[in-house]
């Protein structure tokens, strides 16, 4: 506070003391909290339904430094029909890359799912506002209907909230109609009382929805930090009205686990949460243990690993 | 669609309850001498076994096991072999974790969740932990040559069955006493499968004697002349009596009875973890704890808020089958408890106070009561001051941290506390306000061994588990 009084306008005090306004979280309790709903025990129609329920949910990504045109048209074929031996099996919500190959998603899947470019100097966030402005434009003239941004965790952690404010606007203003995710990088916020108030920052800043993490930094989603997000959803959504999505990304890559987060939606934020509009697994692996389970649940028997594509 | 979650119930096939039970005497079964009596499963009504009737030959048979095995083994014992007794018992009841977790859920109806994930692993814990102390009780701080009491009478409640006989035996038996224990009339299963377990773990005979029966044998336990120690978990009333009954006689005697816990949230708390410590410490175990947080003490700034928040969190509880995995709440005990549950909310409503319960479908057969919350709670309501031992919530408000103490302490009970802040400096100075024998920070519900749980004023005194615990089985003096 000191930082910022006599030369910031009122209204970054104001947001500054709303932010450290906000209740605290007992980590301890979080803690059980998740680890008692992640018990839950989802069997037969409830498993079918979550199953197809996580698929749709997926953001299917790729996001390294060897992405190639071909790679991302391999993924967006998946994305499109991740079973090529059971068409009855959902697409995936959207595909996730980099700027510089949406075009080559967009090709493959034109406007029957979502593409979403990760964007503002992804993953460190350390660039300029005016290069993250570039980075997040060119994407959306690429063809990207979702922007996935990162947060400044540098000026968040000085407790500069206002400069992470500002830049969440900034990038929501140039993304026009694409929807825009705000990632928080919660491995980098450490605890959840920063993540509480994070949540709280890029919401009012005009995110669509919040995201754990990159993938890029371990730890990335878990369970505790994803339900303190949806927890700030929910009272957001009751001051507000508006209901803004939650994205768990990286470190989810079991059938099981994915569930275990359904759950935390379901008995969180409740039942009108359970759609891709509103929830999100960025994931890469996720998905071919989905179809594995799917596949078990219709056949009654695994199949394999080589049952399902290797894109 | 929305997300139903299908049935997954926890199987019962493991459990293998005989259809007539004898009592535990000297390292057998032996048929009891009383009127046999039934115990049903609550959440069906069914009868699940019938059970041996105590009467005085047997318990009179049962004591003096348990004096020969004293006199004879287990006080001549050392320390260090009591100790491996009691590491093979828990190690035992680890081994068949489920089949106690099943069979405790079917005589008690708790959650299986609750039974599997709480009561048996801490039963196990408790004689682990209590195992490590049979060969170091020089060093408990009880002089350097402390003594067994002798044969220890432990009469324990139907809440929490198989956790209540650990905290009972564990210690004794440590401590070189030997045990003659009576479970409740209504939830004998898992002592006698703890019986079994005993003989498992070549445990000598008359170390361990388990008597079922109702409260007359217990009466008859209590008053027999060779009894060293009383151990009673149960309502006050009944501790009260059995005050009454050992006066003029030199029985050492602990007490855990009744209580009407507050639970405090101070505006600066952390609010969802509060609320779930509030739904954890008065809807855990249907609120048949006798530590429940069973009056919500709020701060007036943030009542309203946290009340909403706290019924919108009570229509995710599940309330069912227990054994359903997916069940949150179970069934009561017995209709006797669901009838006095019903009557003292119904002096709720009379007396003004403002019911309200989630929508929860209630089973046909069984007894089950919805949770349920009081606000207008004010406290000259009976609702405030009677414990209810059901799942049935007082909300009452203050003002200011003083005013919080005043509440909480003006109750004829004192068995524990929960205190809820972000404010460190202000959970220490309440807790030393609080007279509670256990005050949780932030927390609610939580058992360890190591940590001593007992009451102030009509609570009880002495204490369980711990090293504070150990006392109630120990003398400086010399004995026999």
């Amino acid at each position: 506070m000191s930082t910022l009084a006599g030369q910031a306008p009122a209204s970054h005090i104001s947001l500054y003391s709303f932010l450290s306004g906000l209740p605290g979280v007992d980590q301890v309790g979080a803690e059980a909290r998740a680890a008692g709903l992640g018990t839950r025990s989802i069997k037969k129609e409830s498993k079918v339904w979550a199953i197809d329920t996580a698929i749709s949910m997926v953001d299917l990504t790729t996001l390294e430094g060897a992405d190639t045109p071909g790679k991302v048209r391999a993924i967006s074929a998946k994305a499109l029909h991740p079973d090529p031996t059971d068409l009855s099996t959902p697409s995936v919500a959207a595909v996730c890359v980099y700027g510089d190959l949406v075009y080559a998603a967009r090709e493959v899947v034109g406007n029957r799912i979502h593409v979403a470019a990760v964007a503002t100097a992804f993953p460190s966030g350390r660039a300029s506002l005016s290069v993250k402005l570039a980075d997040t434009k060119d994407a959306v003239v690429a063809g990207a209907d979702e922007i996935d941004m990162v947060i400044d965790r540098g000026a968040f952690l000085t407790g500069n909230y206002a400069k992470v404010f500002e830049e969440i606007v900034a990038i929501k203003e140039v993304c026009g109609n694409a929807h825009l995710k705000v990632i928080l990088e919660t491995g980098e916020l450490k605890t959840l009382d920063n993540v509480r108030k994070a949540s709280w920052l890029a919401m009012k800043a005009g995110a669509d929805f919040i995201k754990t993490s990159t993938g890029k930094v371990v730890p990335a989603a878990t369970l505790p930090v994803t339900l303190v997000m949806l927890e700030a959803v929910r009272d957001f959504h009751q001051e507000t009205g508006t209901k803004i999505g939650v994205k768990a990304a990286g470190g989810i890559k079991t059938s099981k686990d994915a569930i275990k987060y359904l759950v935390l939606v379901n008995e969180t934020v409740g039942d009108a949460w359970l759609t891709p509009d509103l929830f999100r697994f960025g994931a890469s692996t996720l998905l071919n243990d989905l179809l594995m389970q799917r596949q078990k649940m219709i056949t009654g028997h695994y199949s394999g690993p080589d049952y399902v594509t290797i894109d | 669609m929305t997300f139903q979650y299908a049935p997954a119930p926890e199987s019962t096939s493991i459990v293998n309850i005989k259809s007539s039970n004898g009592l535990f005497i000297n390292g057998e079964f032996t048929p009891g001498h009383g009127t046999p009596f039934k115990t049903i499963n609550p959440a069906t009504e069914e009868v699940l076994a019938e059970i041996s009737q105590a009467n005085q030959e047997d318990v009179d048979a049962a004591v003096l096991a348990a004096r020969k095995a004293y006199d004879k083994t287990w006080s001549k014992m050392t320390g260090r072999d009591r100790g491996k007794y009691l590491f093979r018992i828990a190690r035992l009841i680890q081994e068949r974790a489920r089949e106690f977790a099943v069979l405790e859920t079917m005589d008690n109806g708790k959650p299986i969740k609750e039974s599997r994930d709480v009561d048996i692993p801490i039963a196990a814990a408790h004689f682990f932990y209590h195992a490590g102390w049979a060969d170091k009780l020089e060093f408990a701080g009880f002089g350097n040559n402390p003594q067994p009491l002798g044969v220890a009478a432990q009469i324990i409640p139907w809440n929490f069955p198989l956790l209540m006989l650990a905290w009972k035996i564990a210690p004794a038996l440590a401590t070189g006493n030997t045990v003659v224990l009576k479970p409740a009339e209504t939830t004998p299963l898992t002592a006698l499968l703890f019986a079994e377990i005993c003989q498992q773990a070549d445990l000598p005979p008359g170390v361990v004697n388990i008597l079922t029966g109702d409260g007359e044998t217990g009466r008859m336990l209590v008053e027999h002349p060779d009894v060293n120690k009383i151990a009673f978990t149960g309502s006050t009333a009944v501790g009260q009596a059995i005050q009454r009954q050992i006066a003029g006689s030199n029985k050492r005697l602990t007490l855990e009875l009744g209580g009407k816990a507050a639970n405090i949230v101070f505006e600066d708390a952390p609010i969802d973890q509060a609320v779930e410590g509030i739904v954890n410490g008065i809807y855990f175990n249907q609120g048949h704890v006798c530590c429940a947080g069973s009056r919500l003490l709020l701060q007036e700034s943030i009542a309203e808020q946290t009340i909403e928040s706290l019924k919108r969190r009570l229509q995710t509880l599940r309330l069912g089958d227990p054994l359903d995995k997916n069940t949150d709440i179970g069934a009561i005990n017995s209709r006797e408890q669901l009838d006095r549950i019903i009557e003292l909310t119904k002096s709720g409503e009379d007396e003004g106070a403002q019911r309200w319960s989630p929508d929860c479908a209630i089973p046909e057969k069984g007894f089950w009561f919805a949770p349920t919350v009081f606000t207008n709670v004010t406290q000259a309501h009976r609702i405030a001051r009677e414990e209810i031992f059901g799942p049935v919530l007082s909300v009452l408000t203050f003002r200011t941290p003083d005013e919080a103490i005043e509440k909480a302490n003006n109750t004829p009970y004192g068995l524990s506390a929960g205190i809820w802040t972000e404010k460190g400096s202000r959970i220490l100075a309440m807790a030393n306000k609080v007279r509670a024998g256990v005050v949780w920070a932030n927390t609610f519900n939580r058992f360890d061994p190591a940590s001593p749980f007992g009451g102030y004023k009509e609570s009880g005194f002495g204490r369980e588990g711990g090293v504070q615990g150990l006392g109630a089985y120990l003398t400086s003096e010399e004995t026999s």
